[in-house]
């Protein structure tokens, strides 16, 4: 897993350092990063002991981790120059970076992105404010957006890596509101033996319905009409 | 809004030079509309399988019409 921060982060974003005080050891450490003490989240590994006449002495030791998201100006623009980590990023996932800043930016929305790839996936987390135009109603804008951001990472290249966009955790909300809701139905269905059918979904919403449900004996799950309005349907085994 | 559309379409075509935005006015209620043209071969990369890169696009310029406070809507022309 590699991950970059769009915002000004620099190169190393960890450091763990000896020395012969633990102040020594932070101060190497925050000098490796090039930082301050307040940017920096300061871990003692190792007090150290002074020993007897100096002599079995043990040094301190310190890690030193970078805080995280700095976020981007009030333009909404994100100093990508800085973005030294960039390079650990694949070329489509970088270009899709570029493409997602550049429409938050002439959105006027102020936030950061956060990026983790693998060989299989690329997942771009914004945090900031006016989460909720980018999701849209029912998600709708964030999953365009997903969409989008996708075609751009798979434009060239022959291997096909797979786009997730969250934003403000969004996504891990809303699937745990879909399974609350998908119990609370299935309930319903199993007392009133009385099929209930969901409002329209996407596919991935759906998945999560019939993957909740699927343990359950009682009922069945399966799903109804023609995109984009087709639904879950909860009956009765 | 223009710049927004611009750099969408430029993104997912291969010939970016040809993508040309145009504001026009509708006059039925003067809201804004967009006119997307883009080179011919590139109509498939901004329409998509049964209009769906066409409706992703769409659906991200309502979005910043919405917080604009104005009417928005996108013509692609050929």
């Amino acid at each position: 897993m590699e991950k970059s921060t769009a915002a000004k982060t620099a190169t190393a974003k960890l450091s763990e350092k000896t020395g012969r005080t633990v102040q020594e050891a932070i101060e190497l450490a925050l000098e490796e990063l090039n930082v301050t003490e307040d940017m920096a989240d300061i871990e003692i590994l190792d007090e150290g002991s002074k020993g007897i006449f100096g002599l079995g002495g043990k040094s301190a030791k310190v890690r030193a981790t970078l805080k995280e998201a700095v976020s981007c100006g009030k333009s909404g623009a994100c100093d990508t120059d800085d973005f030294e980590e960039r390079g650990s990023l694949s070329r489509g996932a970088a270009s899709a970076l570029d493409f997602l800043l550049g429409i938050l930016e002439r959105m006027s929305v102020d936030a950061a992105i956060d990026v983790t790839e693998d060989e299989e996936s690329v997942m771009f987390s914004i945090s900031g404010a006016d989460a909720g135009i980018i999701i849209g109603r029912r998600g709708e804008t964030l999953d365009s957006l997903q969409y989008l951001t996708g075609l751009v990472v798979n434009r060239e290249g022959d291997s096909f890596k797979r786009v997730l966009i969250d934003i403000e955790n969004y996504r891990k909300k809303r699937e745990e509101t879909l399974i609350r809701l998908a119990d609370r139905l299935a309930d319903r269905v199993v007392s009133g033996r009385k099929s209930i059918t969901l409002e329209p979904m996407n596919p991935y919403e759906r998945r999560i319905i019939h993957a909740s449900l699927q343990k359950n004996e009682k009922i069945r799950t399966y799903s109804i009409g023609e995109e984009p309005n087709r639904k879950v349907v909860i009956s009765i085994k | 809004m223009k710049e927004l559309l611009e750099l969408i379409a430029r993104s997912l075509v291969d010939k970016p030079e040809e993508v040309d935005v145009r504001e026009a006015e509708d006059p039925k209620d003067n809201s804004l509309v967009l006119e997307l043209r883009v080179a011919s071969e590139d109509m498939g990369k901004v329409i998509g399988k049964q209009g769906r890169i066409a409706r992703a696009i769409r659906n991200i310029i309502k979005a910043a019409a919405i917080k604009e406070n104005i009417k928005v809507s996108v013509e692609i022309l050929d």
